[in-house]
């Protein structure tokens, strides 16, 4: 089971909910259950935000393995310059 | 001077060999943006708002089009209509930033376009375009934007991320907010609270070569663009997007770039200059003058920032509770995010709210400027942290050490940092003598720290094997910080032959894989992996020929020193020559490409520490003494890691010191010019002396984190901290400026 945990700016999908576990292989299939469990969080991480998966942050991370017992964090995509 | 955990024994990485561009641009054979001439080719001139907010009520493009040599006049009406198509809403702001459609949002905002046979022709149709406007009241700053009953921008934005959603529009974007713990009792745990209130102002970054473009579009509805940008791949995609077409129609190709720094990572002229080309029929040349550059093109946010911190008098800190507020310029997109995530990153503090909002304003849309939103993020909190050094009498650079993220540590923005040097940046500029040099009469010091993720991002490369055996690099990356030599650098110690055997190539969209625009500190890590995958596809392949040359095994070849070696020593090697040379027997041309979505990004920290001497009577701030030490995994090319970190330090001072937009109450600015708008220049400053601190990235092959960006976080701060050590006062407004500091001192001795 992966430990997700949401921003203060998630928060508002998940009633205030800061973290949850997900049994998922994959990030895409995490952000499923995600959507399952607090409708409308799939749309927002999808449009817009990067992954950081045991500290390393993913962007296009759709099919990025999540490994059991992983820390998950989302965060806005930056942009550099 | 630099730190190294180990010593690889590199061959090629690490040294400080003629940079491959140098000829070229010495002897002014590199051609840039504005040098393209082709048969034909048009002078294109874009007609600007001199309003800051006004409804545009009629474009009558009558008169210019009756004169003799004007070939072609655009408005926005030439362009697809995005919000009618359901564009995503990102695509719509680019679009209309390119060329307005209802509404000018900010004075320079494009409104139609010209192309002429001649410059000075141009420039007489675009004065004969007549527009019409309504004037409406506008907001320069977010203190007049999110004031009630501003004037609104877009009158449909409502403010994303407050729950529940208003139900009224305002010129608030979006609202972003971090916290973890309990700000109460972290404050309570606090024997020393300070709380500061500080702005900034939006500055340029200040390239030298003006945005330029030239297109030239076929009667197919395919065209060519050869422009000065971070990432033509991105032009290209911005461009199909404003024009409506396939990005498939369009090539673009990367000028040599005379600095960006994320502004130009952007499109301007780019959909002009195809537009008119196919209207007219024959090339379109468009290059913007330092005044429009000014006027139109990113700057970074103006910023309002309030930081309160508490810590122990043992030097812990207990507590944080930042509010930002970020100028976006005329659309949403400020780099509030950002500034969010590392307002307090550097630190292991326990209990903390950030809250940040993105604000739009009548100001040119603003656009990434090096480690965008950083910067006034630690200006703030920089500050703050030398007030509560100062309050409990510790050393700055100890009560940064006591508090230091370090691998492990939950970064404020979520997860947990890997492996990290932020520690041994402190401890470089500690251990440095410049950080005890005895200080004269009216000087005094300042410390800074500043982070930034950097990113990984998706690059390809192609590595092709000539004939003779030296090799050539392509890439899809435009240099801007020396990643040509970056490239040949981790090539060369790759394919084991000389730097000078390899020559590193910059390739249009159609040559070369996708690749993402140079910036975010990427293109060594990202660029660089992919180039090194690259190049072992090619060793690999080497192997293969010499085991079939030799009749053995494949794993009976071993690559070294460039050369094919049998593991028992009973062949002679083969060479990379002698390979490269006899290709057409053992399979033909060697070649290889990689591309990637690169992992493994490396975090990056700077520590800087600076002097100055402040002149009591004018107060003048001159800069005296500056050593910046920053982590950057593996110097690949010390020469341009230390340009990197000198370059970032400079622009910090400028923007702490000079720089600034200055808007007249009509909301034009005023100082659209290098002469009024006055970045330093090398007879302004000493020496920015480096240290190079290599904490390896274990992620990237070479260790490389990526070093364009974090340089000019810190700046600000440590200057401010030394104008603090050197006159007692503190100033919370750039740029300190000498009327700022003799109003500080005068108030101090009343």
């Amino acid at each position: 089971m992966a430990q997700v945990h949401f921003s203060a700016g998630l928060r508002e999908f998940t009633g205030g909910v800061s973290q949850v576990q997900v049994e998922a292989s994959n990030v895409r299939r995490l952000v499923a259950a995600l959507d399952d469990m607090f409708p409308g969080i799939g749309e927002r991480l999808s449009e817009g935000s990067s992954v950081a998966i045991d500290g390393e942050i993913l962007t296009d991370a759709e099919f990025e393995s999540v490994p059991d017992q992983a820390e998950v964090h989302f965060l806005d995509i930056l942009q550099g310059g | 001077m630099a730190i190294t955990e180990e010593n690889p024994g590199y061959k090629w990485v690490g040294t400080r060999p003629i940079r491959p561009d140098g000829l070229d641009k010495v002897t002014g054979k590199a051609q840039f943006g504005a040098d393209l001439t082709l048969p034909g080719m048009l002078f294109g001139k874009v007609v600007r708002s001199p309003h800051a907010h006004a409804r545009i009520l009629s474009i009558d493009t009558s008169a210019a089009e009756s004169m003799l040599g004007v070939k072609a006049v655009i408005t926005g009406s030439d362009f697809p209509d995005l919000v009618a198509n359901g564009a995503h809403p990102m695509a719509i702001d680019v679009s209309h930033n390119a060329i307005a459609r209802d509404k000018v949002l900010y004075e320079g905002h494009v409104v139609a376009a010209v192309a002429a046979t001649t410059r000075e022709l141009a420039e007489a149709a675009a004065k004969a375009v007549e527009v019409s406007y309504e004037v409406l009241p506008h907001v320069l700053t977010v203190d007049e934007a999110m004031a009630d009953n501003a004037p609104l921008l877009h009158e449909g934005m409502i403010t994303k991320g407050v729950d529940p959603a208003p139900d009224q529009p305002s010129n608030i974007a979006s609202r972003i907010v971090h916290e973890r713990g309990d700000l109460e009792q972290g404050f309570g745990e606090a024997e020393v609270v300070v709380e500061r209130e500080f702005t900034t102002k939006p500055v340029h970054q200040g390239y030298i070569e003006p945005h330029a473009a030239v297109a030239d579009a076929n009667s197919d509805g395919r065209a060519n663009i050869w422009c000065s940008s971070q990432g033509h791949f991105q032009m290209r995609a911005d461009t199909a997007s404003v024009l409506g077409v396939s990005q498939g129609t369009l090539k673009v190709t990367a000028a040599e770039i005379g600095g960006g720094f994320g502004g130009k990572t952007v499109i301007y002229l780019e959909p002009i200059a195809v537009r008119l080309s196919q209207r007219a029929g024959r090339p379109v040349k468009l290059v913007m003058d330092r005044d429009e550059v000014f006027r139109a093109t990113g700057p970074t946010s103006g910023t309002r920032i309030k930081v309160k911190m508490g810590v122990s008098n043992d030097g812990k800190l207990t507590a944080a509770e930042v509010w930002m507020a970020f100028e976006a310029g005329a659309y949403a997109g400020s780099p509030v995010g950002a500034a969010g995530m590392t307002v307090i990153a550097a630190y292991d503090i326990p209990h903390f709210l950030v809250e940040g909002y993105d604000v739009v304003c009548n100001k040119p849309r603003v656009a990434a400027y090096r480690a965008p939103g950083a910067p006034m993020a630690a200006f703030a909190v920089e500050s703050v942290l030398d007030e509560l050094a100062r309050s409990i009498g510790m050393d700055p650079i100890d009560l940064r050490l006591a508090n230091a993220a370090v691998e492990g540590t939950q970064a404020s923005y979520g997860p947990k940092f890997p492996r990290i040097g932020f520690v041994e940046t402190l401890e470089a500029i500690k251990e440095h003598p410049n950080y005890t040099a005895e200080l004269g009469p009216n000087q005094g010091r300042g410390v800074a720290a500043g982070f930034w993720f950097n990113a990984g991002m998706n690059s390809s490369a192609t590595v092709h094997i000539n004939e003779n055996g030296t090799a050539t690099v392509v890439t899809g990356s435009p240099d801007i910080g020396g990643s040509r030599q970056s490239m040949a650098l981790m090539a060369a110690e790759e394919l084991g032959i000389p730097y000078e055997s390899i020559k590193p190539v910059v390739a249009d969209t159609e040559t070369v894989g996708f690749t993402d625009v140079t910036g975010g500190s990427r293109v060594t890590l990202a660029t660089g992996a992919a180039v090194v995958d690259a190049c072992r596809i090619v060793i690999e392949d080497l192997r293969a020929r010499a085991a079939k040359t030799w009749d053995v095994e494949v794993d009976q070849v071993e690559w070294v020193d460039g050369q094919a070696q049998h593991v028992d020593g009973s062949q002679p090697p083969l060479s990379l020559d002698a390979l490269a040379a006899k290709s057409g027997r053992t399979g033909g041309p060697i070649s290889a490409n990689a591309s990637l979505n690169a992992r493994g990004v490396g975090a990056a920290f700077s520590t800087q520490v600076c002097d100055v001497e402040v002149d009591p009577e004018t107060g003048v701030t001159r800069v005296v003494r500056y050593l910046t030490a920053q982590d950057a995994g593996r110097a690949i090319s010390p020469d341009y890691v230390e340009g990197q970190m000198q370059g970032g330090v400079v622009q910090g001072i400028g923007w702490g010191l000079n720089e600034e937009y200055v808007h007249d109450q009509n909301g034009n600015m005023e100082n659209p010019s290098f002469l009024d708008y006055r970045m330093p220049v090398a007879s302004d400053l000493p020496m920015i002396e480096c240290c190079i601190v290599e904490v390896p990235n274990p992620a990237h092959p070479y260790g490389v984190r990526g070093v364009g960006e974090v340089g000019i976080v810190p700046p600000m701060a440590a200057l401010g901290n030394a104008i603090k050590d050197a006159t007692g006062v503190r100033l919370t407004d750039l740029p300190m400026t000498p009327i700022k500091v003799l109003e500080a001192l005068n108030e101090q001795s009343d």
